[in-house]
């Protein structure tokens, strides 16, 4: 079924080309149990090719774009502190951990909470000191099975941040995940691949920042797998404010115990083509996730959050809360599924997207989708598109404000709903600065 | 102050003012009634700037600058207030942060200083007793679940804030119960001066019995067919307003 662009096949045999690489610099870890579900892996992504618009999940999203660009394998980089300047998110405490082109850059990263609250090692780090741990989790909850980018970043996984918190433990410190790809030199590509692992009754913050250095393309396909074990808490955030060159296709998939919270929100500000799978399975009796999602693309962007709750145990909650401010020629997609299994009574699932369109040329694309197996479940989803409330736009010009000043008020009073649940305060504060900006450009 | 001569205003295809006239001074209070469907509503959005209408005759003067000119924004900053029939809701901009958005731009325009923090809120206490509104409505969206009498009530606290030189009710009456009306009456009674006219518009006599009026005007097809002292409009009331329309005519 793959299309013959040569384009297409050049990047997949430059991948595949990547793993033989990484292959035969390996010693020891070859026959690793990691290192055969990386085989497992590459098997796929060679099978499955990557997706075409006729892919049902890929059917608004069309990757063709990336793969006509060329990108290279390279993770070099002279980046110094002083280039990350513009790149500073004021005020930000914490631990802040630096990749830059997908790999862990010591130097630049601070980590400021004690051992004994969280473990925090580099992928490739943590493979050598806790292989258990690797081999416990890794690639046991992103599928690899259906989804082409997520088995490529399985294959090429070799580093990226793992971090456990310890039983009982509240880690007092949020920890930043900032994801620079710098593309003053060259076009980069990189695959980080991230594992969290809450212990029971433990609580974290934790959030992933992208930022591209360059006037260069960027690619970066993510994965980040996260377990909350019984009465775990974590609140996650992921941040992109890319360059108009950058694509991104991340995984965010969660696996949750037993009377587990998880609390997130997604914010896309930039970036040409981003795509953000948001997948938690809420394995736990009153297990509860509350997903909130922000986007904004203006200029040709393309933004597309797929989201799957899979309601697998009684008593569980979920709400989601997506919005987005689409101007210029940009597109949305929102695809939200929620599964309830047979099992599953008593689930409460809610599912909300809303948009607001500012130009003709813009498009939103929304598609909840709902299979329930259980009979005994309270469900419900909407979706709203459409134009800025000339009504209220009206109101407050006749009060005296300005008509573009009217306009930011209005747009930024509905980004709030999700930028209120943003807990660590510098990241907040950040993000409506951004927000600000860009509605007032 | 006002001076409307010969205005003429269509939405869509479809002309509603069909040169109409009227004079406002200072410290006035006139009254608009008329049936249904007469353009009373229509002449307050025009005064106010809706951009639905189109203007296609005629000309509005406000102390002595052309209204017709002027966005929503600058009529706002010149003076010119008008009480929604229906107030929207805005989700996520409480009315504290939109009042006083509205009243620094407003003294943005007049070249005046913004008030700080402090002196806005010092201001707004001022002006809550005024209009007897609980502090608990205004940190709250504005509009957003409010009842119909909290919404006319938050109507006329914005209007004691922004201290407009000509207030335009539209139908201010409409969805209150008596006792609601009278609360409202009473504000904006209290905020009558020498230098602030009024414009009241409504379908009943009703809220004339508490805001008393010094014109009573009667719209009917667009135009001004009748005006008279305030006891014209006991006189609507109760012969309603069909021998309006057969003089009209």
């Amino acid at each position: 079924m793959t299309p013959s662009y040569a384009s297409y096949n050049e990047f997949k045999e430059q991948l595949l080309a990547a793993f033989r690489d990484n292959e035969e610099r390996m010693n020891g870890e070859r026959k690793s149990p990691l290192h055969q579900t990386r085989r497992a892996a590459l098997k796929q992504f060679d099978q499955l090719g990557f997706p075409t618009i006729r892919h049902e999940e890929w059917k608004y999203s069309n990757v063709n774009g990336l793969l006509k660009q060329s990108f290279e394998l390279d993770e070099t980089t002279t980046l110094t502190i002083d280039d990350l300047a513009p790149l500073e998110i004021p005020n930000l405490d914490g631990n802040i951990i630096y990749f830059v082109n997908g790999r862990y850059h010591a130097e630049l990263s601070r980590l400021v909470s004690p051992v004994d609250q969280v473990q925090i090692m580099s992928f490739a780090d943590a493979v050598k000191a806790d292989p258990d741990l690797i081999d416990t989790h890794f690639a046991r909850y992103a599928d690899y099975q259906d989804n082409a980018f997520t088995a490529l970043n399985t294959a090429l996984a070799n580093d990226g941040i793992v971090i456990r918190v310890p039983a009982n433990t509240t880690v007092e410190q949020p920890i930043i995940l900032r994801f620079i790809t710098d593309t003053r030199a060259k076009n980069i590509t990189s695959q980080p691949r991230n594992l969290v692992v809450v212990g029971k009754n433990a609580e974290v913050m934790m959030a992933e920042s992208y930022r591209t250095l360059g006037e260069g393309t960027s690619f970066v396909n993510v994965v980040t797998e996260i377990i909350l074990e019984r009465d775990a808490r974590m609140q996650y955030y992921k941040v992109q404010n890319e360059t108009e060159k950058a694509y991104h296709i991340g995984t965010t998939q969660v696996h949750q115990a037993d009377n587990s919270h998880f609390y997130s929100a997604t914010v896309t500000l930039n970036g040409n083509f981003v795509r953000n799978n948001l997948n938690i399975v809420l394995n736990g009796q009153q297990a509860e996730a509350f997903m909130y999602g922000l986007y904004m693309p203006n200029g040709r962007q393309h933004v597309d959050n797929h989201t799957l709750v899979d309601h697998a145990m009684p008593n569980s909650y979920s709400n989601e809360l997506y919005k987005g401010i689409l101007d210029d020629n940009s597109t949305g997609v929102f695809n939200g599924k929620i599964f309830v299994r047979p099992d599953a009574q008593k689930t409460n699932a809610y599912q909300s997207c809303k948009n607001v369109v500012l130009s003709s040329g813009a498009t939103m694309n929304t598609k909840p989708q709902l299979e329930i197996f259980a009979d005994d479940v309270k469900c419900s989803h909407g979706t709203t598109t459409g134009q800025l409330n000339d009504e209220a736009l009206f109101y407050m010009r006749s009060r005296g404000i300005p008509k573009d000043e009217a306009r930011t008020l209005l747009l930024y009073a509905f980004s709030q709903d999700v930028l209120s649940q943003i807990k660590i305060q510098p990241i907040r504060e950040y993000l409506e600065k951004v927000v600000t900006q860009k509605l007032t450009k | 102050m006002l001076s409307i001569s010969n205005l003429q205003a269509s939405i869509g295809d479809k002309e509603i003012l069909r040169g109409l006239n009227l004079e406002v001074n200072p410290g006035e209070v006139h009254a608009i009634m008329g049936p249904n469907g007469a353009g009373k509503s229509t002449l307050a959005s025009v005064l106010a700037g809706r951009e639905d209408y189109e203007v296609t005759g005629g000309s509005v003067t406000f102390d002595g600058k052309d209204l017709l000119e002027m966005a929503p924004e600058e009529r706002a900053a010149e003076g010119i207030f008008l009480a929604f029939q229906y107030p929207v809701e805005i989700p996520g901009v409480s009315t504290t942060n939109f009042l006083k958005t509205a009243m620094n731009e407003i003294r943005k325009y007049r070249g005046q200083d913004t008030l700080d923090a402090v002196q806005f809120l010092k201001l707004m206490k001022e002006k809550m007793k005024l209009v007897n509104i609980d502090q608990s409505l205004l940190s709250r969206s504005l509009n957003e679940g409010f009842s119909g009498g909290e919404k006319k009530r938050n109507e006329i606290f914005q209007m004691a804030m922004l201290e407009p030189k000509l207030a335009i009710l539209d139908e201010t009456d409409s969805g209150l119960d008596i006792d609601a009306l009278r609360i409202v009456a009473d504000g904006v009674n209290k905020l009558r001066s020498p230098e602030r006219a009024t414009i009241v518009v409504t379908h009943y006599q009703r809220l004339l019995d508490y805001i008393v009026p010094d014109f009573v005007h009667v719209l009917y097809k667009g135009r001004i067919v009748k005006s008279g002292p305030k006891e014209l409009a006991l006189e609507l009331e109760e012969k309603g307003y069909d021998w309006i329309k057969a003089e009209a005519i």
